[in-house]
């Protein structure tokens, strides 16, 4: 089970990554929490200055755009 | 080669329907063809050839290149860094607070987040391709000079003593974070960008900007065709000309809380100035539509006090209103 955040002020982009996170692990099966944070010192804590960003089970993987389906891919099978 | 796109409009106008381009109807068709057809071929170039150009400056390398500078020379980088670097608004928050949290002083910080709006290669390319490379670069060194200055005077009045309590407290224990340079060393968003990468990176933005700005470019080139077709020749001039000291301040209180995209703005200005609206007058009202926002404002609250948004409209309304006055003022003394 993971852990996913997507961090972002709760633009369309923010709301698209969410989605496609959720979507590409339901296709992969892998069993995934997905939730939206918009607040500013979480951000700040993970020192993401361009939204939306990933965080999966605490770390940081990804920021400033959409991710692409192979890095989704990548780190829900990791 | 852009006059293609007004034979564009005139083969669709006047030659399929039928109409004449002197009259409201066949006008105002004409104008909105020939610019929305003309903007979207220069954009979709544009956009694509800038971004493969740029795609490895990161606003994590800027931050750690501005952090440390000597202050006044921060100016000036904060603000030209502000019009060069990829940026989308909804990252406001996140980016003041990376700044301040790597010690680098508001008024920097507001210099790029002040630039950044007025200054993007969509603004750009709008601007030299329907007022001309003269307009287009007195429209830079404004946006950039306003960046500037406001950073300046920010600082000036300390406004850091004006943030919400956590915002002030991450400047004043300031220490450069690293988690995002982390991961970017990771994913190979280096330096050496490979040029597919780079493609990657440029289709990402090409789309990405698109999707965001079509929809403007038709309200605004539909709003100009309107003004163009439907205002009658010479009100505007009469009513809001040169000799109307107010209209300058009114046009810019006006536009502050009004949300537009520069894409959206550019051809109402194009269509403003040949209405006979003077310069000045447009360039405030679009520059202060464009730079903030009531949107904008109200995410900002998250890490200013009341206060100092106070101030920042107040600055932001004065700047503009100067940089209208100065620039009818030139025009009518025959400099543009």
């Amino acid at each position: 089970m993971k852990t996913i955040q997507v961090l972002g002020s709760g633009c369309t982009k923010c709301r698209k990554t969410a989605e496609s996170i959720e979507r590409i692990a339901e296709q992969l099966g892998v069993e995934v929490t997905v939730t939206k944070e918009a607040d500013p010192q979480l951000m700040m804590q993970h020192g993401v200055m361009t939204t939306p960003a990933v965080v999966i089970d605490g770390r940081l993987q990804h920021s400033g755009s959409i991710p692409h389906r192979d890095e989704i891919e990548r780190w829900l099978q990791s | 080669m852009l006059e293609w796109f007004s034979r564009l409009a005139d083969f669709l106008i006047v030659e399929q329907l039928g109409l004449s381009r002197d009259d409201r109807l066949g006008g105002a068709l004409h104008f909105f063809v020939e610019d929305t057809s003309k903007i979207f071929v220069l954009l979709v170039v544009m956009i694509y050839l800038i971004a493969l150009a740029r795609a490895s400056l990161r606003v994590e390398r800027v931050r750690d290149y501005l952090a440390g500078r000597n202050r006044y020379l921060g100016y000036g980088l904060g603000s030209a860094f502000g019009a060069i670097t990829p940026f989308c608004s909804c990252s406001s928050i996140p980016l003041f607070l990376g700044f301040t949290s790597a010690g680098i002083p508001i008024g920097i910080t507001m210099s790029f987040l002040l630039t950044s709006p007025l200054i993007n290669e969509v603004a750009i390319v709008l601007l030299a391709s329907l007022l001309g490379w003269k307009f287009t670069l007195v429209y830079v060194v404004v946006g950039m000079s306003v960046g500037m200055f406001g950073g300046l005077f920010l600082d000036s009045i300390r406004a850091e003593r004006l943030l919400q309590a956590f915002a002030r407290k991450a400047f004043d224990n300031a220490s450069a974070p690293a988690a995002v340079d982390n991961i970017i060393e990771n994913s190979g968003q280096n330096d050496s960008l490979t040029l597919s990468a780079r493609h990657r990176f440029a289709m990402d933005e090409l789309t990405d900007i698109l999707s965001r700005v079509w929809k403007w470019v038709f309200i605004g080139v539909g709003v100009g065709a309107a003004l163009h077709g439907f205002v009658p020749e010479g009100w505007i001039e009469q009513h809001l000309g040169d000799g109307q000291w107010w209209s300058v301040p009114a046009a810019v209180a006006l536009g502050i809380p009004l949300y537009a995209n520069a894409t959206g703005v550019i051809p109402v200005m194009e269509s403003l100035i040949t209405q006979g609206l003077p310069v000045g007058t447009t360039l405030a009202f679009c520059m202060s539509t464009v730079a903030a926002s009531f949107p904008e404002f109200i995410l900002l609250k998250q890490v200013m006090q009341w206060r100092l948004l106070a101030i920042l409209f107040v600055l932001l309304l004065v700047s503009f209103t100067l940089v209208g006055w100065l620039f009818n003022g030139l025009s009518g003394l025959g400099f543009l």
